[in-house]
């Protein structure tokens, strides 16, 4: 057990040194010089020697390289150049939306998807079974951004129920800050909680069909008890997979349900930068989205180990 | 239990039809044929700005109205369709060109290729396509090409993961060994055995991407990374009528709406031709 454990951790390492020596490959290298990006074509010549100076230039790719990673393990990020300011302290910031949007979103998703998928299981080939069927067709096909257009006209503008966009920040208290999170959570939310819905239906079918359960059905088990004790947890566990790999899709479309709302996230950071072609900002916050989803990954790897001992011997 | 298998397999392979694959083919072939349609007409010129026109709702002028600035809804509601199909099409093409590649090589190679293959695709599938666009953008300078590239990154070790999974069965089949022991080439058997074999679960993998490639543009050019203006785009369209919620809400419907329907057709398309095609696919590759 021990021993999986730190070869999986020993890949972890792995991979994330080549997700970050992808990341300085494309962004530092291959634009040969990434003075001359951010700068653009205009630029004088004496601004970009400074800049170059500024960042290192002048020094080999590797020793950037392992400086960058040095600078990131021990939380010096840089200095992004149109902020002035540490990208620690920028990435923080946003870190404190990003993060409680994303989790409040994979919450909605789960509250809505394991209920509507172990119903459509119970009453396979059922009205009930049909409905949240077209429901998960329809909800993969909605662009999530789509969503947020059509809630900020419906509660926003129209009942004014919640604020159209903006964020007053976790001083303003939690109260005003989460009514702010709640409709791009939602957003965010429903597309997610279509593909989950999909999956737990057809785990807890595949589960339904089991011998177990016909055995406690054939002990007299009564149909609701033997769904809740020994069909559901056993459908959660394919469940929990695709909600760690659903993560980097929750990051992917955060940036975009960010930018909907004006909500000062990492995603809308990484966006802003772009269009500032602040490119140490851009490589810290495309390391980091991609650190997170790795590590979550991980993390559900592990407790898949530590849960069911079955993939222990087959690993 | 033999006969009847053997029956199904001896038989010529015919089409079994059902309802996704009717609707989906419906809604696909209906936006494949308006971007073919928008390239010879739409009711009025995509582009041509008409400023005395702007805002008008549905049916006050044009059938669902005009922008802020005066363009046709409708007219760029077709011209969107033609310029997400000519981002999300290649995109999938170029993914799924280089990750079936991938995918058949580490199958015929197995060891530490197949190893070094999917931690590889573990590597990129920790990047949203967003996010790869945002690079690339960062790179290249966003526009379509950047967009482009950015979905058929993401597509890569999806249709790598698809190929390897699917050839690696075929691999195991009798007359690939018998194959081998006469001793043709790893690249024939491939090309001769293996690729007609998994071609189905490859087209209907293909088909979901297109939709997943569809809903990336949109997302994309919403942001702005996508196909620039004056070419109209579906995303874009979203973006602007943000802008005149309140003035013009009806602006915000109709591109979502054809988003929508267009990935659900090729969704509904996929589904229904990895039933129609072999039943027995129905649970493998999700």
């Amino acid at each position: 057990m021990l021993r999986l454990i730190a070869s999986r951790t020993a890949s972890l390492l792995v991979t994330l040194l080549a997700v970050s020596a992808a990341i300085f490959l494309i962004l530092e290298v291959l634009p040969g010089d990434p003075a001359a990006i951010m700068l653009g074509t205009a630029a004088r010549e004496d601004t970009l020697a400074a800049l170059r100076l500024e960042l290192g230039l002048d020094r080999p790719a590797p020793e950037r390289y392992l400086a960058w990673i040095g600078g990131m393990l021990r939380g010096d990020f840089g200095i992004s150049l149109t902020y002035r300011m540490p990208v620690s302290t920028l990435i923080a910031e946003r870190l404190a939306v990003t993060i409680p949007l994303s989790l409040l979103a994979i919450l909605i998703s789960t509250l809505i998807a394991i209920p509507l998928g172990v119903l459509a299981a119970a009453r396979r080939d059922g009205a009930a079974d049909r409905a949240v069927l077209v429901f998960s067709q329809v909800g993969v096909a909605v662009p999530n951004f789509w969503i947020g257009i059509l809630f900020i006209l419906l509660f926003a503008t129209g009942l004014g129920w919640f604020p159209a966009g903006g964020f007053p920040g976790w001083q303003a208290g939690f109260g005003p800050a989460l009514k702010a999170l709640v409709l791009p959570a939602f957003a965010l939310a429903l597309p997610q909680a279509a593909v989950l819905t999909r999956v737990t239906r057809s785990a807890t079918l595949d589960v339904i069909g089991a011998d177990f359960v016909r055995t406690a059905r054939a002990k007299g088990v009564p149909a609701g008890q033997t769904l809740r004790r020994h069909v559901v947890p056993n459908a959660l566990i394919p469940v929990a997979t695709i909600l760690g790999l659903q993560l980097s899709f929750v990051f992917g479309g955060a940036i975009l349900v960010e930018n909907v709302f004006n909500l000062p996230g990492l995603g809308r950071l990484a966006f802003q930068a772009l269009a500032q072609r602040d490119l140490v900002v851009i490589k810290d916050v495309v390391l980091l989205f991609a650190a997170i989803v790795i590590a979550v990954n991980f993390l559900v790897d592990i407790a898949y180990l530590v849960l069911d001992p079955r993939l222990r011997s087959r690993a | 239990m033999n006969a009847p298998a053997t029956i199904a397999v001896t038989r010529p392979r015919r089409l079994r039809w059902n309802l996704p694959l009717v609707v989906g083919g419906i809604l696909t072939t209906l936006l494949i044929g308006v971007a073919l349609l928008s390239l010879v007409w739409t009711p009025e010129v995509p582009t041509r700005v008409r400023v005395a026109l702007r805002l008008r709702g549905p049916l006050e002028a044009g059938l669902l109205g005009t922008d802020h600035f005066g363009r046709d809804v409708v007219s760029l509601l077709m011209a969107g369709a033609w310029n997400s199909l000519a981002v999300a099409w290649p995109a999938v093409l170029l993914g799924a060109a280089i990750g079936i590649a991938v995918g058949c090589a580490a199958a015929a190679l197995r060891g530490i290729f197949d190893e070094i293959v999917m931690r590889a695709s573990d590597v990129v599938f920790a990047f949203p396509a967003v996010l790869s666009a945002i690079m690339i953008g960062a790179l290249l300078g966003s526009g379509p090409t950047a967009a482009i590239l950015a979905i058929a990154v993401f597509n890569v070790p999806v249709f790598a993961r698809v190929t390897r999974g699917v050839a690696l069965q075929v691999w195991t089949f009798d007359y690939i060994a018998a194959a081998r022991a006469l001793g043709k080439h790893p690249l024939r058997i491939t090309w001769e055995d293996v690729l007609p074999n998994i071609a189905g679960v490859l087209i209907v993998q293909a088909t979901i991407q297109l939709a997943l490639a569809i809903l990336t543009e949109a997302g994309l050019s919403y942001l702005g990374l996508g196909v620039r203006p004056p070419n109209p785009s579906w995303g874009r369209m979203l973006s602007d009528a943000q802008t005149y919620l309140s003035q013009a809400p009806h602006l915000a419907i109709a591109p979502g709406v054809a988003i929508a329907l267009s990935v659900l057709g090729l969704n509904l398309l996929g589904d229904g031709l990895r039933d129609a095609l072999d039943p027995t696919l129905r649970n493998r590759g999700r």
